[in-house]
């Protein structure tokens, strides 16, 4: 970076930002630290604030109130080109009139920088279009175009990349190939990467932090295992994966765990697994961790009893069951195509049984449908 | 076998009327430029070297393929040939500076009025040419508000008048011609993604530069359409300079009109005719080739 002191560089702290548009809160007073160097992802449903917030770290759009700082300087009221940050754009927004090199050398060439053949030269070599420099950006694939857009921005090594849901538009096969690729990149060249995504497995596949918003709230943020194993609201365990969530009530505790009252059948839940304050609780599981069988097969661990299989869809890697409880609830459960367990036909009466720990408790008094069936809009 | 022979030639003389039927509906299309484009071209063409029946009445006119009557008219008006060229110039310019941060504002600062800007654009069409370009002799006019309040502003003496002059030509014209500069800069500001806008501006670009290197550069083919549709009719236009101007800036359109209508001297006129068409397309060709903006359309 030639106009960007080492000032500059550091960690994103965005403090009690909110994002008012008329009457609709986009962002809701929200505090966060993204640190140097790791690759940060903020997901969530499409109008959770995600992209608001992006754009206010780009400079793109104001925030109504609150700060934003890179290490310790103040880029609240900064111009977007006085910031030391870069954007991917949702569909590349490449200059259509300027080549391929043009394109890339675009701020290198605001800034006045002196090597731009040299550096342009060795960026297009990293995201591997060596040859496509004298081109047109209409003349490349979705997937060219996507690694020009990436190549122009990090050739101005910024500070902090944004990535607004970069991949969006290409297909699911290259749009895996680009996870990996940008993952190596980010680690190659150590830039701080934001990326913007709904699509939870894509921001899991990437980042070493994600941060799950919204309606342009934070809801929890810390490493994808975590996330997945101990989701702490109903949203993120139904937005990151899929869960199981019924009702229940605390009967009693004793030591490290307590027993929980589920319509009438006990099961046990470790003290630091439950985020409810009060004995109302949401007992959560995650339908591979549970094993199913018939009623006199499974007898370890949490049990669950008086289940029909309803319906059995097998994915190749797993066959997907749902089983009917008689509460009249329906859960999901995946088992492994390991040859283990035998083949169950709708209809049948089953057992669900999984391992004490996988439990994890939710507040009671949380919708059990949160977040559920709204991964993979746009 | 009967059967199957019949499908097979119902299924040729398909294929047989498929490929006559481009050129049936080609037809009247192609029927309508050569009765009413190509044959008056034609015998426009032939006018031009048609020299006066000797001792015969006025408007008599024999063939004699007298290339010389291009000279002789190209000669006769050479003053009104070069003010053509300068007024349509003129006027492009005028308009282009004009419509340019019009049309910007239309495409992306209008908001909800977009579609009301864009009518009140069209307007004046819906006005007669002629009754439009008289209403700019009231207004440039003694009795109008312009000349009286630049006498006030002591811009202009109190003996200077503003009609029958130069500039009421050309200011006819760039009123006249505005519309069709505005609509297609409108059309290709229109279709630039804001994003890359943002992008320019992301990429340390302010927008001073992002004006000059992104918004100029696309909006591009606008400006040479626009350019285009002003410039064509202005360097053939003579109701302007006829209604607005005195006889010191008459255009070639002018002349065209009193030697077809007036003097009847059909072989000059059809020879000024066929000049200014030579010079406009001449012009136009060399224009677009350097301003390289073919790919971009």
């Amino acid at each position: 970076m030639a106009d960007a002191s080492t000032s500059s560089h550091g960690d994103l702290k965005l403090t009690r930002i909110t994002k008012s548009f008329g009457d609709f809160t986009a962002v809701d007073d929200m505090t966060l630290t993204i640190p140097q160097g790791s690759f940060f992802a903020l997901l969530g449903p499409s109008g959770c604030g995600k992209t608001t917030t992006l754009r206010m770290i780009a400079g793109l759009e104001e925030p109504t109130a609150g700060s934003i700082h890179i290490g310790d300087t103040d880029i609240t009221t900064k111009k977007p080109y006085q910031r030391p940050v870069n954007t991917v754009f949702q569909n590349y927004a490449l200059f259509p009139h300027l080549s391929i090199f043009e394109n890339v050398a675009f701020g290198l060439r605001r800034r006045g920088v002196k090597d731009v053949k040299e550096q342009v030269e060795k960026v297009l070599k990293l995201v591997e279009l060596p040859h496509f420099a004298d081109r047109k950006p209409t003349q490349l694939s979705g997937g060219q175009q996507q690694r020009i857009a990436l190549a122009r921005a990090i050739v101005n090594r910024p500070a902090l990349l944004l990535l607004d849901e970069p991949l969006g538009a290409l297909d699911l096969k290259l749009r895996r190939q680009m996870q990996i690729e940008l993952k190596w990149i980010q680690t190659e060249v150590g830039l701080t990467f934001v990326h913007v995504t709904h699509d939870q497995e894509e921001a899991m596949t990437m980042a070493d932090t994600i941060a799950v918003m919204n309606e342009g709230r934070i809801e929890q943020m810390g490493s994808p295992a975590e996330l997945y194993e101990s989701p702490c609201t109903a949203f993120v365990a139904n937005f990151l994966g899929q869960s199981n969530l019924i009702r229940g009530k605390i009967e009693s505790s004793d030591g490290e765990s307590s027993v929980v009252q589920v319509n009438g059948q006990k099961i046990s839940l470790l003290k630091s697994r439950n985020r409810s304050s009060t004995s109302s609780v949401l007992i959560g599981i995650r339908p591979e961790k549970i094993r199913i069988g018939l009623p006199e097969g499974l007898t370890s661990g949490n049990t669950l009893t008086g289940g029909i299989v309803s319906d059995v869809s097998f994915v190749g890697v797993s066959t997907q069951y749902v089983v009917e409880m008689p509460w009249k609830q329906d859960l999901m459960v995946f088992e492994q195509n390991d040859g283990g367990t035998p083949t169950l036909r709708a209809g049948d009466p089953v057992t669900l049984s999984w391992n004490e720990p996988f439990t994890f408790g939710l507040d009671g008094s949380e919708d059990v449908n949160a977040g559920a069936e709204m991964d993979g809009e746009a | 076998m009967a059967f199957l022979q019949a499908a097979a030639t119902r299924a040729t003389s398909f294929t047989g009327k498929k490929g006559r039927l481009p050129y049936l509906l080609l037809a009247p299309g192609l029927f309508w430029l050569f009765a009413f484009f190509v044959l008056p071209i034609l015998n426009l063409a032939a006018t031009s070297t048609q020299t006066p029946v000797v001792g015969g009445d006025t408007g008599q006119f024999v063939q004699t393929f007298r290339l010389a009557n291009y000279i002789d008219a190209f000669n006769a008006s050479r003053e009104q040939f070069a003010r053509s060229f300068i007024y349509a110039t003129l006027a492009t310019l005028l308009a282009l500076a004009i419509s340019y941060p019009l049309a910007y504002a239309i495409a992306f600062r209008s908001g909800k009025f977009k579609n009301f800007l864009l009518v009140l654009v069209v307007a004046p069409f819906f006005v007669s040419f002629l009754l439009r370009t008289v209403a700019w002799k009231q207004i440039l006019g003694e009795s109008g508000f312009v000349v009286p309040t630049l006498r006030a502003l002591h811009i202009i003496g109190p003996q200077t008048t503003l009609t029958a002059s130069a500039l009421a030509v050309v200011t006819g014209m760039t009123y006249n011609f505005l519309p069709f500069m505005t609509l297609p800069l409108y059309a290709s500001l229109e279709r630039i993604d804001p994003r890359t806008l943002e992008a320019s501006n992301d990429l340390y670009a302010n927008g001073v530069t992002t004006f000059r290197k992104v918004t100029l550069p696309l909006s591009m083919p606008g400006v040479v359409a626009g350019t285009l549709l002003t410039f064509i009719p202005a360097a053939g236009d003579y109701v302007n300079a006829a209604i607005l101007g005195n006889p010191n800036t008459t255009m070639l359109g002018n002349v065209i009109d009193s030697r077809f209508f007036r003097i009847v001297d059909y072989p000059t006129a059809a020879a000024l005719s066929f000049m200014l068409m030579a010079a406009i397309l001449i012009l136009v060709t060399v224009y677009i080739r350097k301003s390289g903006t073919d790919e971009l359309v």
